[in-house]
């Protein structure tokens, strides 16, 4: 039996879209979204990974006979697209899961910042990502990963309370200092809960690597990788291997052998038996924690600093920002199903990060993932859209003042029965 | 009267307001009973030609119109095409290095002769060998046209070097036309030196410069050193006709104050910016749009979000055809707060469509519109006043708006160019 814990997790996410929303349309076109781009892009994806991966995963779930083992978090806005433009794709996970070898994680369903913002809306989405996850697969989520693996103390302290004992984030460099990803951890105010780091170098071997003919270790073989997680782990009980679901056909291409890496890699691991694959259930069970980590300032798996400056880094997006969650108490006045729809869609970190203005200069990767050609363009499209939502819920805000008025004046007005409605429940 | 005019864009392809003025002007000019022939870099053949004759410069082949090279070098010697910075060379292989840029250059226009050049008449990086070479070619049309005009008249800096090369080699006045100066499209401190010098240069061997406002003729006699006294304005018009005023259905509730042109720095941005945060801190019943685009928009996007205003503050980027008439029926209030503007025709357009507007005292259009708002560019608490009034009181608004629209419907090109008339019978004996 292995001692030592391989723990895969792959990262399902598509962002919403907007579509090209000028100053025109505000007040008058109120649908957001670029529907043609959102379903080209969801098909494009799925036939390239979402399916073949899928199908990938669950032959060597049966192949391995139980002893391969994986996680995915997928995110609400990407299950949406799949029901609305690919619901094959949702059957697929739906297999996968009935193999009882796959765990499926709690995160924010729009894959949003609210866990920096609100912590209303935090819980908000949380509970609604995982009350879908639960009607589509069967399974409550007892492990939790935030958007980007956003983490900080006092993020895991809303997180345990919200009953996950076990969370997923990374494994800064500038958090971790000399200590190693590859044990189990816990937070530093809430020592309770677990967590679990990623191994970031390993991860991006994979993921961002790997079809680098200019990297001096090209081309990667599983037998390679395993030797390397074997000297990673000399130090460790586990190693975390966290990534983006769309690395396999769609960032690496299916031609760059990544898909035969994989159907290689159980094998290899296990003939070596050094490791066996576990969930992250599963690891917290297995391992003890070592330590306990310090986060004050939240952390994240993103760029080379690791930190939110992704999303938040300069002023666009703080203005967006704020703008956007400044309506947090308003909205819950009003507790309209359409605006809470599109206040979700709005939330999606993706947002923010096409504002990002870090990567002016070397864009590349970023430009990948970006449909706008400048952070100032997304910014606008942004911030128009918002206008025309602020101008949907303050007039749903002053008909509803409206009614209360009349209400009110009901209530003055000598009543035949006494009047004892009050206004609807809110959320 | 006729006239051999050298112009560098005609409607209907333009980019910027130059071809719109010649347009007017020579319509204007036709009704006073002048003829003119209009030169132009790259025509299309689609122009309107019901009140002039346009001559495409790119179908004329440079003629050999003196008797030898060295003399018509000697003639037009201003022109140099290509720019040659040789820096560090000493006094002698300075003084070899022009003999030799003399032989290359005889060289070049031997082989133009007989040549024709394909002008893109556009505003792009080899503008320079544009401008010398429609100089050569204008040389050439003026001198097969001698018989035809008595004055030459040339507009903006791009096409004062035609104009001197035609009164060089044909004997007749020159009058330019001075739209814009090198002043307007950068600060004091940060002009481009060769179109300084260029219009310098205009401006000295012209018979008569004709500016487009008094703010301009200030800035041609104390900045170029002209004599004031062949230094006239004639203010610019508008042609209205046949436009019908767009009805828009709006999205916004709020009314909506609206800046459209360039984003740079002689249009004033930031103070529109400025001004509009100023207002938001009184009112939250408006929205602000900047049309257009520059090499300032970024900034002053990054500069709205930073005062957080972005949900109030739109951006609408370069507006094309009828989005900008578009944009003028949706606005209630029009800024101009230029901190160097020529002219202006923005506001007359605004005011057209019967939007009130505030422009600033640093442009052309303040010294004849009478019903503008004028503040001066940098003073935002009085353009804050005046949006807000604008805004609050309606009783001022439909003042200024019924007002505003007659009196840019009187500005007619007609009278403008009767002015005109006048420069140019000035000039000829």
């Amino acid at each position: 039996m292995a001692s030592k814990s391989i723990c895969l997790y792959f990262q399902v996410h598509q962002p919403t879209r907007l579509r090209l929303y000028r100053f025109f349309d505000i007040g008058k076109d109120s649908h957001y979204y670029d529907d043609f781009a959102n379903r080209t892009i969801l098909r494009r994806v799925a036939q390239k990974c979402y399916l073949p991966m899928n199908q990938l995963m669950l032959e060597l779930i049966g192949q391995y006979k139980g002893k391969f083992k994986i996680a995915y978090s997928i995110s609400g806005s990407a299950l949406e697209q799949f029901q609305r433009f690919a619901p094959e794709v949702i059957e697929s996970f739906k297999a996968l899961a009935a193999t009882g070898r796959v765990e499926f994680l709690a995160e924010t369903y729009y894959h949003s910042l609210a866990s920096l913002a609100s912590e209303s809306e935090f819980r908000h989405q949380v509970q609604k990502h995982a009350a879908l996850i639960e009607e589509l697969f069967g399974v409550k989520p007892v492990t939790f990963r935030n958007t980007e693996l956003i983490y900080s103390n006092g993020i895991g302290e809303m997180v345990y309370d919200m009953g996950y004992k076990t969370m997923l984030t990374e494994g800064a460099r500038h958090i971790m200092g000399w200590q190693s990803p590859n044990y189990v951890y816990t937070g530093e105010t809430q020592p309770k809960l677990k967590l679990l780091l990623r191994n970031y170098s390993l991860s991006d071997d994979i993921a961002f690597r790997f079809s680098n003919k200019g990297w001096n270790m090209w081309p990667l073989s599983a037998e390679k990788y395993v030797n390397w997680m074997k000297e990673s782990a000399k130090e460790g009980d586990i190693v975390n291997l966290f990534m983006d679901y769309e690395t396999f056909g769609e960032h690496q291409s299916a031609e760059s052998g990544i898909f035969d890496f994989m159907r290689a890699l159980p094998g290899a691991v296990l003939k070596d038996g050094t490791f066996g694959f576990a969930t992250p259930a599963e690891i917290v069970k297995k391992y003890k924690p070592v330590s306990d980590i310090a986060v004050e300032d939240p952390i994240s798996w993103a760029d080379e600093e690791r930190d939110v400056t992704a999303w938040l880094g300069n002023e666009l997006q703080s203005e967006a920002y704020k703008k956007v969650y400044a309506m947090t108490e308003k909205l819950s006045i009003v507790n309209d199903p359409d605006l809470w729809n599109d206040f979700g869609h709005l939330q999606e970190s993706d947002h923010f990060y096409y504002m990002c203005t870090k990567f002016f200069s070397d864009g590349e990767v970023h430009k990948y993932f970006n449909p706008y050609d400048t952070p100032y363009e997304a910014f606008i499209n942004y911030m128009n859209v918002i206008s025309d939502f602020q101008i949907r819920l303050d007039e749903k805000r002053a008909a509803l003042d409206v009614k209360e008025t009349a209400h009110e004046e009901m209530k003055k007005a000598p009543a035949k029965k006494p009047v004892r409605k009050t206004v609807a429940k809110k959320k | 009267m006729r006239v051999l005019m050298f112009g560098w864009e005609f409607p209907p392809h333009i980019a910027g307001g130059l071809g719109t003025a010649c347009e007017g002007i020579v319509k204007g000019l036709a009704y006073n009973g002048v003829e003119t022939l209009f030169v132009m870099p790259s025509a299309s053949g689609d122009e309107d030609q019901s009140a002039t004759t346009i001559i495409n410069a790119s179908d004329v082949a440079v003629d050999n119109v003196s008797e030898t090279v060295e003399e018509y070098l000697d003639k037009v010697k201003f022109i140099h095409i290509g720019s040659n910075l040789v820096p560090y060379a000493d006094p002698e292989e300075f003084g070899k290095l022009v003999e030799e840029d003399k032989k290359r250059q005889v060289k070049d226009f031997s082989i133009s002769f007989g040549q024709k050049f394909k002008f893109s008449g556009k505003y792009g990086a080899n503008l320079m060998e544009e401008v010398a070479r429609y100089a050569m070619v204008g040389g050439t049309i003026a001198m097969q046209k001698k018989d035809e005009f008595d004055v030459i008249h040339a507009h903006d800096w791009l096409t004062y070097y035609a104009g001197i090369a035609a009164k060089e080699l044909t004997g007749k006045p020159l009058v330019i036309h001075v739209h814009a100066t090198s002043f307007d499209r950068g600060s004091v401190d940060n002009i481009d030196t060769r179109v300084f010098a260029i219009e310098k240069k205009g401006m000295e061997i012209a018979d008569r410069v004709v500016t487009v406002s008094d703010l301009t003729r200030t800035t041609v006699i104390n900045r170029y050193g002209i004599n004031p006294d062949k230094v006239v304005t004639v203010h610019n018009a508008v042609d209205f006709s046949g436009r019908e005023n767009l009805v828009v259905e709006r999205g916004v509730k709020e009314p909506v104050v609206t800046f459209l042109g360039r984003i740079t720095y002689q249009k004033g941005p930031e103070y529109f910016i400025e001004a509009a945060a100023k207002v938001l801190k009184r009112t939250k019943n408006v929205r602000f749009v900047m049309a257009g685009s520059g090499d300032m928009m970024n900034r002053a996007i990054r500069h709205a979000a930073r005062l957080g205003i972005s949900d109030r503050f739109h951006f609408t980027g370069f507006l094309r055809g009828m989005d900008v008439q578009k944009m003028f029926a949706l606005s209630d209030v029009y800024i101009m707060p230029s901190i160097s503007e020529p002219f202006g025709i923005s506001p007359l357009e605004a005011m057209r469509t019967g939007v009130p507007s505030i422009i600033s005292k640093q442009s052309g259009a303040a010294e004849i519109l009478k019903y503008a708002f004028k503040v001066d560019f940098w003073d935002v608490d009085a353009m804050a006043d005046d949006i807000y009034a604008l805004l609050s009181y309606p009783a001022l608004a439909d003042f200024s708006a019924r007002m505003g629209y007659d009196e840019v419907n009187a500005l007619k090109w007609n009278g403008a160019c009767a002015k005109l008339k006048k420069v140019y019978e000035s000039v000829v004996k």
